[in-house]
C-alpha cells in the first residue's frame, strides 16, 4: 500500500520543496541540511542523455536560477529538447533513452532509486512545441491535472485562477464548456500553460512554446512568462534568439561536436551571452554567423 | 538544355489552351461509372429481395416473425432465428469485444516494441484472413466438443447457441483487435505527452485520454464485427446450428438456451435449398429481417458513437 503525498494548491514555494517525491511514506522528509538555501531548484551534474548507444547530450553541469527564466539556445539537433526532457523524466517514455549523471531537484536526484517519474512530472511541468490541448472542454483541460492528482479543491476556483494566471480568462470565461481545440493557436498554447500551472508545479519547462505561433501570440506568451517567473522557475528551449534575448535572465548555449553529442559551450546572464560572450562559438552563433 | 533556354521556351508558350483535359475527363468518367455499377448491383439486389419478400409480410404480417421454422411454407417463420442471432451477437459482445479491446490496448500501449510483439501483430492480421469455415471447424472441435463432453445440449450433443456464439466470437476477435489497435495507434502522441506532463500515470493517460480519443474508431470496428457475426453462415453449419425445420415446442427460455438453436442466415440458407417456390419468397422475407436486424445493430453503435463524441 503506497500513498502519494499531495501538494495543496497555493502552497508557497518554500514549502513545496519539502514535499516527498517518493511513493513511500516511511522515508523522512528531506531536511534543511539536504537542501541548503544555496541549493537551486534544479541542478544538473555531469548529465548525459543517451538514445541506445547514441549520446545525444554530453556532460552538462548547470544550476538553474530560481524564479527566473533560463533560455537554452543552440543549433538544430544539438540536444536542447533532449536536455529539457531529461529534467522531468519525459525521456523515460522514449524506448532506449537513458541518463547518466544527476538532476538534483531541491537536492534530490530525480533519477535516484524509487523516485516516481509521475511525481516528478507534476512538480516539473511541461509546455510543448505544438499546442496540444486535450480534445476536451476548456474547463476539463485545466481540471485534468488536478483531478488525476487527486486534489480535493474548489475546482471552479482553481480553473479560474489558472486561466487568469495564463492571461486567458477574459477570452474564454463565457465558453468554458467549449472544446479547447476550437481556440486559436496562441490561445491554445496559453490554455496549455494554464493546464500546466493548475497542478502548482514549481518548475515549468517550455519546449519552443512559440515556434508554431504568430508574432503577436508570441509576444503574449513572452509577457506571460515574465509574469509567471515570479512564482515559478522557467526553463525554455528556443530557436528564436530575439526571444532568448528579450525574455530570459540566463542563457545556456549548447552546440554539438563531431560525434553529434550536444554539449554546453557557455552559460551566463543573458546580457553577457549576447553582448560579451567569452567563447568564439557563442559569439558566432548569437551574431548569426553560424547555426 | 540550359535553364535560360528552358525559361525562354516557357515564356514563348501560349497562355491560351483548349481548357479541356481529355485524360482527366476520361478518368473522372470512369470513376463515376464505377460508382454507378456498385450502386446498380446494390439496388437490383435490394429491389429483388423486396419484391419477393414483402408479399410475405403483406399476407402474414408479424406472424412471420413469431412463427417457428416449420416445413409448411404457409406457417413457417423466423422466431428462432431472431432469438439465435440476437443471442449470438450478445455472446460476441460480452466475449470478443472486451477481450479484443484489451488485447489491442496491451499491444499498442504496453507491450515492448520487439520481435515477439511484431510477430504476434502480424499473425493476428493473418487470423483475420482465415476463411470462416475454418473457424467453424474450430467451433466444432473445441466448443461443441467441450459442451458435448459436459453432456449439455439436445441429447447431450453439445450443439447449443453458446457453441455458435463463441465460434463467432473467435471469428471476429482478430477484426476487433486490428481495428481497435489502429484506432489506438492513431491517437496523436502529443495527447499522451500532455497527460504525462501534468503528472498523469500511464493508466490515467490510457483510460482518460487515449481510449476516449480512440473510441469512435473502436466503435466502427465493433459495428463491423457485429455485422459479420450476424451474417456469417458457414461456421454455424459446423458449430451445430439447426438447418431446416424444427420446433422449440413449449420449452422455457433456459431450456431453449441449452437446446437446439439456429440463426437467421441459417434459416435463409435452409429455405433457398427447398424446391417449392414459396420458400424462395420466405427466404427473401428472411433476408429483409436479417438486414433490418443488422441495420438496427449498426444504428445503435452509431448512436453510441455520436453520444460519446458529444460528451468527450
Amino acid at each position: 500500500m503506497t500513498t502519494v503525498t499531495p501538494v495543496p494548491t497555493g502552497t508557497p514555494i518554500e514549502d513545496r520543496r519539502t514535499v516527498n517525491l517518493r511513493i513511500e511514506t516511511t522515508r523522512p522528509q528531506p531536511s534543511d541540511a539536504l537542501t541548503p538555501a544555496s541549493m537551486p531548484v534544479l541542478r544538473m551534474e555531469s548529465l548525459s542523455v543517451y538514445y541506445g548507444s547514441f549520446r545525444a547530450v554530453r556532460d552538462i553541469t548547470l544550476d538553474v536560477r530560481t524564479n527566473a527564466i533560463t533560455a537554452i539556445i543552440g543549433p538544430s539537433g544539438c540536444g536542447k529538447s533532449t536536455l529539457l526532457r531529461a529534467l522531468n523524466r519525459m525521456n523515460d517514455l522514449v524506448p532506449g533513452a537513458r541518463v547518466t549523471g544527476k538532476v538534483l531537484y531541491h537536492g534530490e536526484d530525480l533519477y535516484g532509486p524509487r523516485v516516481d517519474a509521475v511525481e516528478v512530472r507534476r512538480r516539473i511541468g511541461m509546455v510543448f512545441q505544438k499546442p496540444n490541448p486535450f480534445p476536451k472542454s476548456i474547463y476539463d483541460n485545466v481540471a485534468f491535472g488536478p483531478r488525476v492528482n487527486g486534489l480535493r479543491v474548489d475546482m471552479d476556483a482553481l480553473v479560474e485562477s489558472s486561466l487568469r494566471r495564463a492571461a486567458l480568462w477574459d477570452e474564454v470565461k463565457d465558453k468554458l464548456k467549449q472544446s479547447g481545440m476550437a481556440l486559436s493557436g496562441g490561445q491554445q498554447q496559453r490554455l496549455c500553460i494554464a493546464r500546466a500551472i493548475a497542478v502548482e508545479p514549481d518548475v515549468i519547462l517550455m519546449d519552443e512554446p512559440c515556434s508554431a505561433l504568430d508574432p503577436r501570440a508570441t509576444l503574449q506568451i513572452e509577457e506571460l512568462m515574465m509574469e509567471l517567473k515570479r512564482n515559478y522557475t522557467i526553463v525554455i528551449v528556443t530557436h528564436n534568439m530575439q526571444q532568448a534575448a528579450r525574455a530570459s535572465e540566463e542563457t545556456v548555449f549548447l552546440t554539438m561536436g563531431e560525434e553529434r553529442a550536444g554539449h554546453m559551450v557557455e552559460k551566463g546572464p543573458t546580457s553577457e551571452i549576447f553582448t560579451n560572450p567569452k567563447n568564439q562559438l557563442t559569439e558566432d552563433y548569437v551574431s548569426g554567423r553560424f547555426g | 538544355m540550359s535553364s535560360t533556354a528552358v525559361a525562354a521556351q516557357v515564356r514563348r508558350a501560349s497562355l491560351k489552351g483548349s481548357g479541356v483535359d481529355v485524360r482527366g475527363a476520361v478518368f473522372q468518367g470512369l470513376l463515376a461509372l464505377a460508382l454507378l455499377f456498385s450502386l446498380t448491383v446494390l439496388i437490383v439486389l435490394l429491389v429483388d429481395v423486396l419484391l419477393r419478400g414483402l408479399p410475405v409480410f403483406a399476407a402474414r404480417g408479424a406472424d412471420f416473425l413469431t412463427s417457428e421454422v416449420v416445413s409448411q411454407p404457409s406457417q413457417a417463420g423466423v422466431v428462432q432465428g431472431i432469438q439465435g442471432s440476437i443471442l449470438i451477437v450478445l455472446i460476441v459482445t460480452v466475449t470478443a469485444i472486451p477481450i479484443g479491446l484489451m488485447t489491442a490496448i496491451y499491444l499498442e500501449e504496453y507491450a515492448p516494441d520487439n520481435r515477439l510483439t511484431r510477430f504476434i501483430s502480424v499473425n493476428i492480421r493473418n487470423l483475420a484472413g482465415v476463411p470462416s469455415i475454418v473457424y467453424g471447424l474450430l467451433g466444432l472441435a473445441l466448443f461443441v466438443g467441450v459442451f458435448r463432453s459436459l453432456g449439455i445440449g439436445p441429447g447431450g450433443n453439445g450443439r447449443i447457441v453458446f457453441a455458435g456464439g463463441l465460434t463467432m466470437a473467435a471469428l471476429v476477435l482478430p477484426i476487433v483487435i486490428i481495428t481497435a489497435a489502429e484506432a489506438v495507434r492513431a491517437v496523436p502522441n502529443a495527447i499522451r505527452e500532455a497527460g504525462y506532463g501534468v503528472g498523469a500515470s500511464k493508466w490515467q493517460v490510457t483510460r482518460q485520454l487515449v481510449l476516449p480519443s480512440a473510441m469512435p474508431g473502436i466503435l466502427t470496428g465493433v459495428v463491423l464485427s457485429l455485422s459479420r457475426a450476424l451474417g456469417e453462415t458457414a461456421p454455424l453449419i459446423l458449430a451445430g446450428a439447426v438447418l431446416g425445420s424444427y420446433s422449440s415446442g413449449d420449452k422455457d427460455f433456459v431450456e431453449q438456451l441449452f437446446g437446439a438453436y439456429t440463426a437467421l442466415p441459417m434459416i435463409i440458407f435452409g429455405w433457398t435449398k427447398e424446391s417449392a417456390p414459396e420458400f424462395r419468397q420466405l427466404a427473401a422475407a428472411g433476408i429483409i429481417v436479417l438486414l433490418a436486424v443488422t441495420l438496427l445493430a449498426n444504428a445503435l453503435a452509431v448512436v453510441l458513437r455520436n453520444r460519446f463524441e458529444r460528451s468527450w
